[in-house]
């Protein structure tokens, strides 16, 4: 039997009518507290959402998750004393690995025996050139390069603020721990298993 | 990984040909090298007596040490198997050979590039103008002794980034403006006009006369930035009335020579570059790709990891074809509504990719062996009500909206007819070629990874326009949600990649073809190692660029307007039209 005229159209119609009433729907059941509250936000981000799932950026900012990555950062341990010492040794993993070879390492020299120290005297990444593909943080073996939460990098000027310099790269162990909670737990247990074959 | 049989009709040709055939004897080689003089009878002998009716891929290799250059053709059966790899070798000065496009059209876009990057000439091509790169280009330049002009060294890693580095922006190297080279007689000033006479010459060549009434013809250009060309792509038309006599598609705007980019990397630095080649679809990039380097190495990937690449590979072909879906009812003139509603389900998908892999579009999730990351925990859940809840409720419900609409019938029905016989010789596939009613789907043609194991179905349509196109993209999402049922419930336990993470890779010498069915169609990746951290020579088979070649055909006879949703429905990416 032919369909009638027509009713493919309004099959389509109810379609958006439905999803129209599902808004209205999900946003009673919620009372209001669909928008503007962390559990609403989640709610809008599951699979099991319906209705509308707009989420109001910059108002409201998706929590990234672990894995995610952007233009990476040195991961510095604070000792006791509240000295800073870079986990980078400068050892180049990572700007050789990195397929735009967007990092520029400078290793420092010994100033009396003029020989090569293990860490970085100048260690720059061209923000603008780095494609976020987290090869220098998967391959680095000493855990000293990871790859940040931070997206809003825009800027008026790319010549001084895209070019990542130490000071601008350095950021606090806890931060990383904080970010990346189980990758922190992970290497933690992987360096003390080292150390102790180390010491065997 | 299946071991490649022997191939029984190399040995035939071979049989058939004495003297034109032989075997290819550098270590690593494969396939058989003809005389250059022969190549014609031998590809259609291929094509008429030993059914090789499609010519995947056409692409040259410099070899200036040799003084040669090797132009290397893959024909695959559309009943499936092994492709068929035969090599022409003609000296590099005086880089000649007959063209295919007359036995096998599917050649002419794929010979038209590599003469532009590689400088082989065609004799016998109805237009072999460059296609990537304009005509104010100098050189070919994946010759291997082309230098780009921010030229730093042969390969990565360059030696001034570590450990003495001195960071200066390329710019500043090497300033734009002192490093602009013209072939000689060119004149920039006066170049718009003699670039498209050419093209419009081409345009004008290959109109058909129609019987009725004489009118007036008419150029029309449509882009390069039309809004609904899905990118910078342009295409200009020769018109009678409103009717299509004739079209030329004009591409290469967001060219960036990949491939020259791809023979600098060394081999793992390419997984993330194969994300931005159709930038939908970057798990089955980065599939492709490993595919042919674990060809070449021989490394078998654990079992774990080759069920979470067939997971990743068609969430992916999900996304796709729910853009494609879309984003076709956008050129219809349903302004944004189908196309959010498909664009939500996706958004669903991209979320699982920026959990596991890190990243919503540019995942590199791939490694030779393995993939880069387990599921973080939680994730299968997520995964799984996906599969079963979520993508079979929506694809349901985008049934319900579109499939039925009278709008859409009536604007797909009988529009860009593409007949099996002529999609087969123009090298279509992917959708494009199921929907003409051809089964050809690599994951059953030539199995790779577990999908030899998995229960699906090919899809097919009977018409080859554009709604069986729709119809078959849209049937395409439920077979992959049945595949991806099948591994959410059987993945198995274990480790995700063989052997430790290894930042360069030992890859012996040879070459290879490597292919996958990515959501568009076969994409290749044909790959040179001469046992180097790099690639000697690295191409790929872009299936959104090859489609391409059916676009006039398809669009000849039709309306202004049709044009636009036919090539909706030929769905492309320029980043991979492009490269």
């Amino acid at each position: 039997m032919a369909p009638l005229p027509g009713f493919g159209m309004l099959k389509g119609l109810w379609v958006t009518f439905r999803r129209l009433v599902d808004t209205y729907r999900v946003d009673l059941r919620w009372r209001g507290k669909r928008y503007r509250s962390s559990e609403g936000l989640q709610d809008r981000l599951s699979y099991k959402t319906r209705g509308i799932f707009t989420v109001q950026y910059p108002e409201e900012k998706i929590p990234p998750p672990e894995n995610f990555r952007y233009v990476p950062f040195l991961v510095y341990d604070e000792l006791e004393g509240g000295e800073r010492k870079l986990r980078c040794t400068a050892c180049g993993m990572c700007a050789r690995v990195c397929p735009p070879q967007c990092i520029w390492i400078t290793r420092a020299v010994d100033p009396e025996t003029n020989k090569p120290l293990s860490q970085p005297a100048e260690f720059v990444i061209e923000a603008d050139v780095c494609m976020n593909c987290g090869l220098c943080a998967e391959f680095c073996p000493f855990d000293a390069i990871q790859m940040d939460h931070n997206y809003e990098l825009a800027s008026r000027d790319r010549w001084s603020d895209l070019r990542f310099d130490l000071k601008k790269l350095s950021k606090p162990a806890s931060y990383h721990a904080a970010i990346h909670p189980l990758r922190d737990q992970q290497e933690t247990l992987e360096r003390a298993g080292k150390k102790e074959e180390g010491a065997a | 990984m299946t071991e490649a049989p022997a191939s029984v009709t190399l040995s035939d040709l071979a049989q058939r040909f004495p003297e034109w055939v032989s075997a290819d004897g550098r270590p690593g080689y494969q396939g058989d090298v003809v005389t250059a003089g022969h190549l014609r009878e031998i590809a259609s002998a291929l094509k008429t007596d030993f059914g090789y009716d499609l010519l995947s891929s056409v692409t040259a290799a410099d070899y200036p040490v040799e003084e040669l250059q090797d132009v290397i053709y893959h024909f695959s059966k559309s009943t499936g198997g092994q492709p068929l790899e035969l090599k022409c070798r003609v000296p590099r000065g005086e880089p000649r050979l007959p063209s295919l496009v007359a036995i096998f059209p599917g050649a002419e876009l794929q010979e038209r590039e590599a003469w532009d990057l590689l400088g082989i000439r065609f004799e016998g091509h109805p237009d072999l103008r460059r296609i990537l790169t304009w005509e104010g280009f100098e050189g070919h330049p994946l010759r291997k002794d082309w230098h780009e002009p921010y030229f730093n060294e042969e390969v990565k890693p360059f030696k001034d980034r570590w450990p003495n580095a001195k960071q200066q922006p390329a710019e500043q190297r090497t300033v734009l403006k002192d490093n602009l080279k013209f072939p000689p007689g060119f004149n920039p000033e006066g170049w718009l006009q003699q670039d498209d006479e050419a093209l419009y010459q081409a345009l004008k060549r290959e109109a058909v006369d129609t019987p009725g009434l004489i009118s007036d013809r008419i150029i029309v250009n449509l882009g390069p930035q039309h809004p609904s060309t899905h990118g910078v792509f342009r295409m200009a038309v020769l018109l009678e009335g409103e009717t299509i006599v004739s079209l030329k598609p004009v591409m290469g705007y967001l060219h960036r020579n990949h491939e020259k980019i791809g023979e600098r990397n060394s081999w793992i630095m390419n997984i993330p570059y194969t994300d931005r080649l159709d930038y939908i679809t970057s798990m089955s990039n980065n599939f492709g790709y490993v595919t042919a380097v674990e060809k070449l190495t021989g490394v078998s990937v654990p079992e774990r990891a080759e069920y979470l690449r067939v997971m990743m590979a068609e969430l992916t072909r999900i996304a796709s074809h729910l853009i494609s879906i879309g984003f076709l009812l956008n050129d219809l003139g349903a302004f944004y509504t189908p196309s959010l509603y498909a664009l939500k389900e996706r958004e669903l998908i991209l979320d699982v990719f920026e959990r596991v892999a890190g990243s919503r579009m540019m995942c590199n999730y791939f490694r030779f062996g393995g993939v880069a990351a387990d599921l973080p925990p939680g994730e299968i859940e997520r995964i799984r009500g996906l599969a079963f809840e979520r993508l079979p409720r929506s694809v349901a419900e985008l049934d319900r909206y579109l499939t039925d609409s009278e709008i859409v019938r009536a604007r797909c029905e009988g529009i860009g007819i593409l007949p099996p016989e002529r999609a087969l010789a123009q090298s279509v596939t992917g959708p494009l070629l199921r929907a003409s009613g051809v089964a050809y789907d690599l994951r059953r043609a030539d199995p790779y990874s577990i999908y030899d194991r998995l229960d699906f179905d090919v899809v097919v349509g009977r018409h080859g326009d554009v709604y069986d196109r729709y119809r078959v993209r849209l049937e395409e999402i439920r077979q992959s949600i049945r595949i991806l049922q099948q591994v959410v419930d059987g993945i198995p336990e274990g480790p995700i990649l063989a052997g430790k993470p290894a930042w360069s890779t030992r890859v012996p010498a040879g070459e290879v073809y490597g292919r996958v069915e990515g959501p568009k169609g076969e994409l290749g990746f044909y790959l040179v190692s001469d046992g180097k951290a790099n690639p000697y020579r690295y191409h790929v088979r872009a299936p959104c660029f090859i489609n391409l070649t059916s676009l006039a055909g398809m669009c000849r006879g039709h309306k202004i307007a049709d044009v636009v949703t036919i090539l909706g429905s030929v769905d492309i990416t320029l980043g991979e039209v492009d490269r």
